[in-house]
């Protein structure tokens, strides 16, 4: 056992996907030409105003609800204020007393709940680009809504705090308040970590690390972290609180500054927003349009579907995966199938994340529907199934486009029986071994019963067939 | 003086077109302004060319606005696209905005006849106009005397006879105060009547736009014109149309005196004071006798909160995107200091300063946190006092015009804003009517207080004072456009 317990708690910044920002109508969309979009508002004009989005407080306290947050019917926005030219105004509108949300939770596949303490929503500031020697700002970004999740200090390993962001997107995902992707900024998160012995109460002294932005950063950065502060806490040392710097390319963090020069925001209420009032109505509208959630589909797969617990995870991770899913798995007998297809013959196809996340497969889930339905009516085998489901994904076409009058023939459950006889003449040694216990060795009956019908007869059932002639 | 029914009479009846009348105006203003200083800017362009166009609305028959083709003076921290507006500061002395504030909108869709940006404290910090970095405004009722500040210059530019009216802004008496010493009426509106988009803050929760102007009615009828509920400023609620309402009959109107508002007074404003409140007696109102404790609290209550927000709002001059730059600096550090430092005056550096401090970490809960429980309290004792009478009688400024150039300490300074910051913090309206002369022949100026959008309460009650003595404190100055 280690000496030290590590203890991490997380603040994670979520871009909102409304259309337009935060406090202006400017569009929020990613990319475009630098400072297109963008107005007195969010370049901070003298005199200019900022006007709340509604949409804003909407898809915040649906982050909320699906974070098991209680949701405060009034909060208020504050200035936060720093210096640096990514920030127009000199201050940040944001909240600080009075949140929009507050205590909710995510759960752990480990059945451990991590607290969440509180959400907020925020502007995001402007962009720097460094520029052969000159830093030019793009203020597009800046404005675009953000919600900030803050956690108790609950993680006691880098695995935990990857597996809650994992959750976490997933989750606001599938809300449907933010496509969290973090190569594109769209969730970033800072660390806190410590170090305690095992067994204390007490926490140790933090240090904060801006800015992560990525999984495989977060669970790099808490690694190093560890080892840095047990090594200067085995020597005897103290940590210092400051703010650290992560470096992607050397997995290593950096100081960036101590306790003294931390920033003092200066928080007070923002006097040109008024206090952010949610109604019965709202909050009961956005209530109903929370869609079922990962973890509770995946349940739902698992437990009504009868689909594997390993495929169930798939196809929950991505929203558009499971939509898909349902829609194939539609009126089918065994949905499991459905799930089958798309996690190995689909996935085989699609690997990387953003592909996934973005799911637009060359076959439409009514066509991988229609092949199942063929399968399930024995039309085709199995192996037919597949073969044609290969090619589908190949060119998009329907299945019938590959389906030869062969495959179609179909098999007659009546010649089953004959070819299983066949099997047991032919194969005594296979017979004999099974007898004396061997289990195994019906597989091979099995396979001549497939081989003898083309692949069309039903797997499970030879088996079963053959397990009954054998045992008389 | 002029009044804005006096235009409108010249023009309906074609004894003048609205080009003659503006080039008068622009011509006064050209010579007279080296005078008063009232002016920044003179927008001649646009005050001739909105001219024409009322000049080709009267030739087609058309029936005006009320606001249509009269001269007028706005203030230079209220955002005119393509023209600079300065808040009297070097860091914005080549600004141009580029979107029009609210205000300006409205009337330039009424082709109101802007004749130039008015003169004001830096920013709207003081209560002399003296902290412009042009120079201060005169007082055209003795040019030895300031024009009262913030909004200096508007009232300068009206008492002045270079515009009809005038449209300033008030934080903490900066209409209030400035029409007090030139003899004019002027008004805070409730906060929230009138829109602040493109107002350029100081104190976002205290600052709002309303008129000064030669006399009640009109005072009303700019109200009308400017005060609407605006999607662009979440705090905006627009407000009820006040003209019509006015009959200036105060028989049976309570009005309430706080002896606290009356404490220290020179002889002359005491004696003006009460002649008024005699005056009041005879047209049947009844005077009440109130306390006001939180008095004394007001103005520590004002300065921690106008500086807390003023050091927010003003952070943003750091030179990178408008502005003032320096041209000396080491690094990007280096640069958003020096650019502040020289571009900012001493009393704006002074109230970052504050504001900064007593929002810091530590200090909090000491002051900006007390400051807006104090608010609260002084809300709360406004609402007793409105359950006693109608409206509160108070002197505007505990003082007449100083001495321009007189030596003054910045506390001393703040302390000429006592009576009028409270109607700020609570976000009441209130109205400064001229009641009376110092021996030097300096204006003086009542205040009324009336509770939250009461607009037209006090505006009634000012009027029946300036009927009954047939407005002969509105004194003309003898300068400018005499029709």
């Amino acid at each position: 056992m280690k000496t030290y317990e590590m203890v991490i708690g997380l603040e994670t910044h979520v871009e909102l996907s409304t259309k337009t920002k935060i406090f202006c109508a400017c569009t929020t969309e990613f990319g475009g030409a630098p400072n297109t979009h963008c107005c007195p508002v969010c370049t901070g004009q003298p005199g200019s105003l900022p006007v709340l989005n509604q949409s804003v407080v909407e898809y915040a306290v649906m982050a909320g609800l699906a974070l098991n947050c209680k949701i405060n019917r009034r909060s208020i926005m504050a200035r936060k204020h720093y210096v640096y030219p990514d920030l127009p105004k000199a201050y940040q509108i944001s909240q600080y007393e009075q949140p929009l949300c507050e205590g909710g939770w995510v759960m752990l596949d480990s059945g451990k709940k991590i607290n969440i303490t509180r959400i907020h929503i925020e502007e995001d500031a402007a962009k720097l680009v460094h520029q052969g020697g000159a830093v030019c700002i793009d203020y597009n970004r800046g404005g675009v809504p953000l919600i900030e999740i803050v956690t108790e200090p609950d993680f006691r390993s880098a695995a935990e705090a990857t597996e809650y962001l994992e959750k976490l997107q997933q989750i606001l995902r599938a809300v449907g308040v933010s496509d969290c992707r973090m190569q594109e900024g769209s969730l970033r998160c800072d660390v806190n970590i410590s170090l305690r012995r095992q067994g204390e109460a007490e926490l140790g002294v933090r240090s904060e690390i801006k800015n992560l932005n990525s999984f495989v950063s977060v669970a790099t950065a808490i690694e190093y972290e560890y080892e840095r502060q047990e090594e200067i806490l085995s020597a005897g040392g103290i940590v210092e609180q400051e703010t650290r710097h992560f470096d992607a390319d050397t997995g290593t963090t950096s100081s960036l500054r101590d306790k003294e020069n931390a920033d003092d925001y200066r928080y007070f209420p923002e006097p040109d927003i008024i206090p952010v009032v949610i109604p019965d109505s709202v909050l009961e509208r956005l209530k109903s349009a929370i869609p079922e959630l990962p973890d509770a589909k995946r349940a739902r797969y698992v437990e009504e579907l009868g689909v594997p617990e390993a495929d169930a995870r798939m196809l929950t991770k991505y929203r558009k995966v499971a939509e898909y899913f349902e829609e194939a798995a539609a009126g089918v007998k065994t949905p499991k199938t459905a799930a089958t297809f798309i996690v190995t013959q689909m996935f085989a196809l699609i690997q990387t994340e953003a592909e996934r996340e973005n799911w637009s497969p060359p076959v439409t889930a009514a066509q991988l529907n229609e092949l199942i339905k063929l399968l399930e009516s024995d039309k085709i085998s199995r192996n037919v199934a597949k073969r044609v489901f290969g090619q589908m994904l190949e060119s998009g076409k329907p299945a019938t486009a590959f389906l030869t009058e062969a495959d179609l023939v179909g098999f007659n459950p009546a010649s089953l029986e004959p070819l299983c006889r066949t099997a047991i003449a032919e194969n005594p040694k296979s017979v004999e071994d099974y007898k004396s216990g061997k289990e195994k060795a019906i597989k091979a009956l099995v396979g001549a019963v497939m081989r003898a019908s083309q692949g069309r007869a039903n797997a499970l059932e030879a088996e079963e067939l053959l397990k009954k002639l054998i045992n008389g | 003086m002029t009044t804005i029914a006096d235009i409108k009479r010249l023009l309906t009846e074609k004894k003048a077109s609205c080009r003659e009348l503006t080039q008068r105006y622009l011509d006064a203003a050209a010579q007279t302004n080296p005078v008063l200083n009232a002016y920044i800017t003179l927008t001649a362009e646009a005050a001739l060319d909105a001219a024409d166009a009322v000049d080709k609305k009267l030739q087609s028959g058309a029936q005006l606005s009320p606001l249509e083709g009269i001269p007028f003076v706005l203030k230079d921290n209220i955002s005119t696209k393509g023209i600079r507006t300065t808040c009297a500061s070097r860091m914005l002395e080549n600004y141009v905005p580029i979107f029009d504030a609210d205000v300006w909108e409205s009337l330039k869709g009424q082709n109101a006849v802007m004749i130039g940006k008015g003169n004001m404290d830096e920013f709207a910090m003081g209560s002399t106009c003296e902290n412009s970095y042009f120079g201060g405004s005169r007082n055209p009722h003795n040019t030895e005397h300031v024009a009262g500040g913030s909004s200096g210059g508007v009232a300068s530019a009206v008492a002045g006879g270079l515009a009809v009216y005038g449209i300033g802004s008030d934080t903490g008496g900066s209409i209030r105060m400035p029409a007090s010493f030139c003899g004019l009426v002027g008004l805070k509106p409730t906060y929230g009547a009138v829109s602040r988009r493109g107002l350029i803050a100081y104190g976002s929760s205290l600052d709002q736009i309303g008129p000064i102007t030669t006399c009640v009615e009109d005072a009303a009828l700019v109200f009308d014109a400017i005060c609407r509920k605006d999607p662009g400023d979440m705090t905006s609620r627009g407000a009820e149309p006040v003209s019509g309402k006015l009959t200036g009959n105060v028989k049976g109107l309570k009005i309430g005196i706080a002896k606290e508002f009356f404490e220290g007074l020179p002889d002359s404003i005491g004696k003006a004071l009460d002649n008024a409140v005699s005056l009041y007696k005879k047209l049947g109102a009844e005077v009440v006798s109130l306390d006001f404790p939180m008095l004394k609290y007001v103005l520590p209550t004002y300065y921690i909160l106008a500086c807390a927000e003023a050091s927010s709002n003003l952070g943003r001059y750091d030179g990178l995107r408008y502005g003032y730059r320096t041209d000396d600096f080491n690094d990007l550090n280096d640069f958003i200091c020096r650019t502040r430092s020289e571009g900012f005056g001493p009393e704006v550096r002074r109230r970052i300063l504050l504001g900064t401090y007593v929002l810091s970490a530590g200090y909090y809960d000491a002051y900006y946190n007390k400051a807006q429980l104090l608010r609260r309290s002084i809300v709360v004792e406004f609402a007793k006092v409105f359950t006693g009478c109608d409206v509160l009688l108070t002197p505007t400024v505990p003082v007449t015009a100083l001495r321009f150039g007189a030596d003054m300490t910045p506390v001393e300074m703040y302390q000429t804003d006592i009576l009028t910051c409270s109607a700020n913090i609570a976000g009441l309206p209130a109205v400064s009517v001229p009641c009376g002369f110092d021996e030097k022949g300096l204006p003086i100026g009542l205040q009324l207080i009336g509770g939250k959008f009461r607009e037209d309460i006090i505006l009634n009650t000012a009027l029946a004072f300036e009927r009954e003595t047939s407005g002969a404190f509105c004194k003309d100055s003898g300068m400018g456009v005499t029709l």
